[in-house]
């Protein structure tokens, strides 16, 4: 009888140039053949000090920023943002902003979510879906585009409401070399009225879409022997871990800043939230496909509400907002207005506020310290994702090394707010 | 001030007396200053009582007053916490400055909230704030051999060093930054009612 083969551990570099890492995660993975023994992340390879470099800009010129921070919920992250410094002035915001914003809080949730699961499942073997999910994230980045001008960093929401109200007509596709006259015509007929009959026909086409990931993943087979019992937390892990978002509510906990302490116009609007039962990565899945089939409902409501009611998208009060252009053209208090606040800026009361929002990914918070003068004292940025990832050794932890991607996956990381 | 904040701030004022140093209620929030001694305390019971019970600790952020200007603050270094209860439904936050400005000190939270672990590292690598009785107080952000603590006031915003590749070398090297520092609009802060929103 022989000896047993000698059994090494080795510790192994996952990332960070590894395309299911998500960006730019070195993980460094001590396994026991094939089972993981400890996982450490090292982050930071994409952290550009967003927070102090905000401490030398004007409070409105770091609203672009926020776009940076996860580059794939763009407005949810100027929302909180705005959202602080409006706190801290003691500003409405006029209802029609209120209702533009939550359009579009809910719009990139979808895109977030579409994200998360297309490339989730790619990650982990099923290459359709992502192609699937792109498909409709086109349609949702041209209503960025229309109503910013840019299809991922928007820089649309200004403290004081939004920049400019929806656009009344939607860019058309052109004839060109690589597409016909034909295709032209299909892919502008339903562009041919204004943002919001477009997103309107979207809402109508979007739950058969839904329907359509679902008969790809959710009983698929081997979606689910990748999922299933995977990534397990328990609701009070999940609480002392930090967790929130679909990560908490994946583990049963009803927890939803939108119901629980709503903001903007949330409690007005009529909507579920999904909660997981066993907090695997497959139930964790099913919430966010049922979230999107959620804010679907939203976008509706918020559709029908706008159509109804006109009216101001941003503050009046000129010390916080810019006059339109052409008052300032017309009236010397307009000018000066208009010259001290691209020049100076605004002038933000000394205090201190947290401001969280529910975004796709979780609560991101944005912690403003004020001194009293143009730029902010101290800004923190908590950002989900990097709780989140903190829990990786935690929850990869005698799992098998193909789950850590599907682990990673479900987390939902982006580098961008993670690293800030 | 809703009745919700209200009763927090009372049961808060009740509860621990003394060791508050400062108790303020604004714009429908609740901060609580203690001292580095009470700290660890003050959280324990903050998350154990059935009057609080902040089961979450949502955010740990350190903070460099060494050149503020919007009130009088004795000590340079402080750490700000954001808790939440999710069984009531409430928020606060805990404040508490370190000693001594030199190298400051404070007790960790991880054996109380795990997720302080993370937070914890950054406020450590940003501002140089030790924690005791973390387990792993390893830089987190910052560069592999990093010197310094980016996040204090005094450590300019383009930082002493910037790398390239060194083509006869073969490999990246750090050299002295090149880039001079400027300061595109200036950092004024106006008297009390400049620009304030009510007479717009």
């Amino acid at each position: 009888m022989s000896e047993m083969a000698e059994i090494r551990n080795y510790t192994i570099n996952f990332g960070p140039q590894h395309p299911s890492a998500h960006g730019v995660l070195r993980l460094v993975l001590e396994l026991d053949g094939e089972v993981v023994e400890r996982a450490d992340p090292h982050i930071g390879l994409l952290h550009r000090g967003t927070e102090k470099l905000a401490e030398t800009r004007t409070w409105v010129q770091s609203v672009p920023y926020m776009d940076r921070l996860d580059y794939v919920s763009m407005m949810c992250n100027e929302h909180a943002y705005c959202m602080a410094i409006e706190r801290l002035l003691g500003l409405e915001v006029p209802l029609r902003a209120q209702y533009i914003r939550v359009m579009f809080d809910e719009i990139t949730r979808i895109l977030n979510h579409l994200l998360a699961v297309g490339t989730h499942a790619l990650d982990i073997g099923a290459m359709t879906m992502v192609l699937y999910t792109f498909r409709e994230r086109e349609d949702l980045m041209d209503a960025y585009e229309a109503v910013s001008g840019a299809r991922m960093h928007a820089a649309y929401y200004r403290p004081g409401g939004v920049y400019r109200d929806l656009p009344d007509r939607m860019p058309q596709y052109e004839v060109s070399k690589w597409k016909s006259a034909k295709t032209v015509a299909e892919l502008n007929e339903n562009r041919q009225g204004s943002l919001l009959d477009f997103l309107e026909d979207f809402t109508s086409r979007f739950p058969k879409y839904v329907d359509e990931y679902e008969t790809l993943l959710t009983d698929n087979r081997i979606w689910k022997q990748r999922t299933v019992g995977i990534g397990v937390v328990s609701p009070e892990k999940a609480m002392a871990l930090g967790f929130s978002g679909v990560m908490l509510r994946g583990s049963g906990i009803e927890w939803d800043i939108r119901k629980k302490q709503p903001y903007e116009v949330y409690d007005q609007l009529d909507f579920d939230i999904p909660v997981g039962v066993e907090g695997d990565c497959y139930d964790r899945y099913l919430c966010r496909i049922e979230e999107m089939r959620q804010s679907n409902r939203i976008v509706k409501q918020c559709i029908d509400w706008l159509r109804r009611n006109p009216g101001p998208v941003i503050s009046g009060n000129h010390k916080v907002a810019p006059p339109s252009r052409e008052r300032m053209k017309g009236s010397m208090e307009e000018l000066i207005h208009h010259f001290k606040l691209f020049t100076e800026g605004m002038h933000v009361p000394a205090g201190e506020v947290y401001a969280p929002v529910e975004h796709p990914k979780g609560e991101f918070g944005v912690y403003a310290v004020s001194d009293g003068a143009n730029k902010p004292y101290r800004l923190k940025l908590r950002s989900p994702g990097f709780a989140h990832l903190s829990a990786m050794d935690e929850m990869s932890r005698g799992h098998m090394i193909a789950d850590v991607v599907a682990i990673i996956g479900t987390m939902d990381i982006v580098f961008g707010d993670v690293d800030r | 001030m809703s009745e919700k904040l209200e009763h927090l701030s009372q049961s808060l004022a009740n509860r621990f007396g003394e060791q508050l140093k400062e108790i303020v209620v604004a714009r429908n929030e609740v901060t609580v200053v203690v001292a580095a001694s009470d700290y660890l305390a003050v959280a324990q019971a903050l998350r154990d009582e059935p009057d609080f019970r902040f089961e979450q600790l949502v955010d740990l952020t350190g903070l460099d007053y060494s050149s503020f200007s919007g009130a009088e603050i004795s000590a340079r270094f402080a750490v700000s916490v954001h808790l939440l209860s999710l069984g009531n439904n409430q928020r606060l936050r805990l404040r508490t400055f370190a000693d001594d400005d030199s190298f400051p000190v404070l007790s960790s939270l991880v054996e109380l909230w795990p997720s302080a672990n993370w937070f914890e590292r950054e406020a450590f690598d940003l501002f140089g704030i030790t924690f005791v009785g973390h387990p792993d107080l390893r830089r987190i952000l910052t560069d592999y051999g990093f010197v310094g603590y980016p996040f204090r006031k005094d450590f300019p915003v383009t930082g002493y060093v910037e790398m390239r590749y060194d083509q006869e070398l073969g490999r990246v090297v750090y050299q002295p930054v090149t880039i001079e520092p400027r300061e595109n609009t200036p950092r004024i802060v106006r008297d009390e009612n400049y620009g304030n929103v009510g007479n717009g």
